[in-house]
């Protein structure tokens, strides 16, 4: 598809710098993100997966060029009204008071609520259908904070499709998941795109990127910036440039993969693969 | 791991269209039903609470209501003249302070996402404390000593709120918050302690040591709109902001994602719960455990959901203190400090609702 048929992208960054303070972390990013496309963040510890994300999310206003949203930047849009085109899928974790799972999916509602209203009846409504559109209907009743972390997961999720958002930021929506779980949560990443909603995630893992076959930006050290593709961009020299260790591509009939590589060196040691002509090679 | 109705994440789960119908007209149910019976507890709180006031109203030496409807026309008189003068008065107010407690307590809980929370980890009832015994030593009288103490409740918390706002910086500003209110509060503790050590040992330094006990021995008419304005303001405002206090409770950046202007939500949630704070403790003392416990008790009895969590803290520490009082003023010839009581009976409570609580998580 070319730009012009994709249209105007539902959530830019024109030469984005991002940090804490007056120090950017991050320097010139400029991203585009269409409806039912999803973008892959991807980088080492420390690089500022995070203030990007936090910066996209409004947490913190840019140190230099802008966030779009639609036609706006981010700083022009009113709390409430931001919410109801971005939803945040934060990352797992153990909440301190037991809400039930239809609760804390009605919490995402709380953007449409005129003044300080509860949700109606109509909000509980349209809670009930989140939670259905998943299939994890049957946790409704059930204590938020008891379930295992994929049902958990799977209910933040309902709570953003809930707040009927154009954009869902998920920060490493698989870190805490078993490898079945993982690979469900990718495939409901992928249902909800071909609905229409644009997805940015971050994740630790290539090969997410591979599965999910959309666009990866790459956040590598001193202001090394790679996206497109995830074939194009995660090639082995790139991964072996931006994670510091080889990486080996095995393209399968119907998936591609990548694994790090760990073995003897020369000497005998425990490294990163044997000395070898076809090891990919890290630029340093 | 295998879960009990353990059906798959996936779309082929609710593609099994009579199951997921079923469970969903089951789920369907069962949340209305526990609302409705959510709001049956806060029906029965609020007959409960009636009953207790009128009980307590002809609790003490004097036959209140023999004597009210009996046939001698003087001792009517003077009936009436305890009932308004006295036994309404001591009624209202321990009403009224078990609900601004509980109503405090509640709202912090919540705000700071933390069970653990009780109303004056601000430094409230320190700052009060300490503006009481100041006005004890400046020989300030009644409602000089109230209003002083009211004042330095608020200025405490305010320092806080304002030190905390200052360090803050994109740090976690609940922490940063907690870690302020200890600071302050060990500080006004400490003023106190200065207070009484300048303090007249025969006449102020007991009547500080009083004070500070908690008691409702020597409530007036006047200290009960003291109580009733600031508890209809601050009540009303928490009242309105119980759905927020939900998402609050998710953390600053959830709820900033879901719309909400997280920092002026904090000071309002934090300007009413000093507000109430404050004033009860200026007339009451420092009645402690009431806005621990009572929170606790409440979600104990209908879950963590604000929206019937405020009303039913609320009308709980209502009626949890207006006994306690009953039994402080009837159970001996002279009156007990009401703060012994409530952590008497709040400590073995806390201890079995948090026994309770891990039984039931596990």
């Amino acid at each position: 598809m070319t730009a012009a048929a994709l249209g105007q992208p539902v959530l830019e960054t024109v030469g984005l710098s991002c940090g804490y303070g007056q120090q950017p972390v991050l320097k010139d990013i400029s991203l585009q993100l269409h409806k039912g496309e999803v973008l892959c963040i991807l980088g080492p510890n420390g690089v500022g997966k995070t203030t990007l994300f936090k910066t996209l999310l409004g947490f913190l206003p840019p140190c230099g060029g802008s966030v779009l949203l639609g036609d706006r930047p981010t700083a022009e849009w009113g709390r409430r009204e931001f919410a109801r085109e971005i939803a945040y899928i934060p990352q797992l974790h153990a909440p301190q008071f037991s809400y039930t799972v239809h609760d804390v999916v009605l919490m995402g509602r709380t953007p449409h609520l005129q003044g300080q209203a509860s949700p109606s009846r109509q909000d509980d409504e349209i809670a009930r259908d989140a939670l259905e559109r998943l299939g994890i209907s049957h946790l409704a009743a059930r204590d938020y904070s008891a379930l295992s972390g994929g049902e958990r997961q799977m209910v933040l999720i309902a709570r953003a499709l809930a707040q009927q958002p154009k954009v869902m930021v998920m920060d490493e929506p698989c870190a805490s998941l078993d490898f079945g779980n993982q690979a469900r949560m990718l495939a409901q990443v992928l249902r909800l795109a071909e609905e229409g909603l644009s997805v940015v995630m971050t994740t630790h893992d290539p090969n997410h990127a591979f599965l999910l076959d959309g666009n990866v930006i790459c956040l590598g050290r001193d202001g090394f910036v790679r996206t497109g593709k995830a074939a194009q961009v995660l090639t082995e020299a790139g991964m072996a440039q931006l994670y510091g260790v080889p990486v080996r591509v095995h393209a399968g009939a119907d998936s591609v993969a990548c694994v790090p590589l760990i073995g003897r060196d020369d000497n005998g040691e425990v490294g990163h693969g044997a000395a070898g002509e076809d090891r990919p090679k890290i630029e340093q | 791991m295998m879960r009990k109705g353990g059906a798959p994440h996936s779309a082929e789960a609710s593609g099994n269209g009579r199951e997921a119908l079923l469970a969903r007209g089951g789920n369907g149910r069962g949340i209305a039903e526990a609302r409705r019976r959510a709001w049956a507890v806060v029906a029965l709180l609020g007959v409960l609470l009636a009953v207790a006031f009128v009980a307590s109203l002809g609790l003490g030496r004097f036959e209140l209501f023999e004597a009210l409807w009996g046939p001698d026309p003087e001792k009517a008189e003077s009936a009436l003249y305890v009932l308004f003068g006295m036994r309404l008065p001591r009624v209202m107010a321990a009403a009224c302070v078990g609900a601004m407690l509980a109503l405090a307590g509640c709202a912090y809980q919540g705000l700071f996402r933390n069970p653990m929370v009780s109303p004056d980890i601000l430094g409230a009832s320190a700052g009060a404390g300490f503006g009481a015994a100041l006005g004890i030593l400046l020989s300030l009288g009644g409602i000089g000593v109230q209003v002083c103490a009211f004042i330095t409740g608020v200025i405490a918390v305010a320092a806080s709120y304002s030190i905390s706002q200052r360090l803050a910086r994109g740090m976690n500003t609940v922490l940063m918050l907690v870690l302020c209110g200890m600071v302050v509060q060990n500080l006004f503790t400490a003023f106190t302690s200065a207070v009484k050590f300048v303090a007249d040992p025969n006449s102020q330094l007991p009547e500080i040591t009083f004070w500070l006990m908690g008691g409702l021995a020597n409530v007036t008419k006047e200290n009960v709109w003291w109580l009733l304005v600031p508890l209809v303001v601050g009540g009303a405002v928490l009242f309105s902001l119980r759905w927020k206090l939900n998402v609050m409770s998710l953390g600053d950046e959830e709820a900033l994602a879901l719309g909400v202007n997280t920092k002026k939500t904090r000071l309002w949630i934090v300007g009413a719960a000093t507000l109430v704070t404050s004033s009860a403790v200026s007339v009451a003392g420092m009645v402690g455990w009431v806005g621990l416990i009572i929170p606790h008790l409440a979600r104990f009895l209908v879950g963590p959901d604000n929206r019937v969590l405020v009303p039913v803290s609320f009308l709980l520490g209502a009626v949890f203190l207006l006994l306690v009082d009953d039994v402080c003023r009837s159970i001996y010839t002279t009156e007990i400090p009401i703060s012994i009581f409530t952590a008497i009976i709040g400590a073995p409570l806390f201890v079995y609702l948090i026994y309770k609580s891990k039984a039931g998580a596990s």
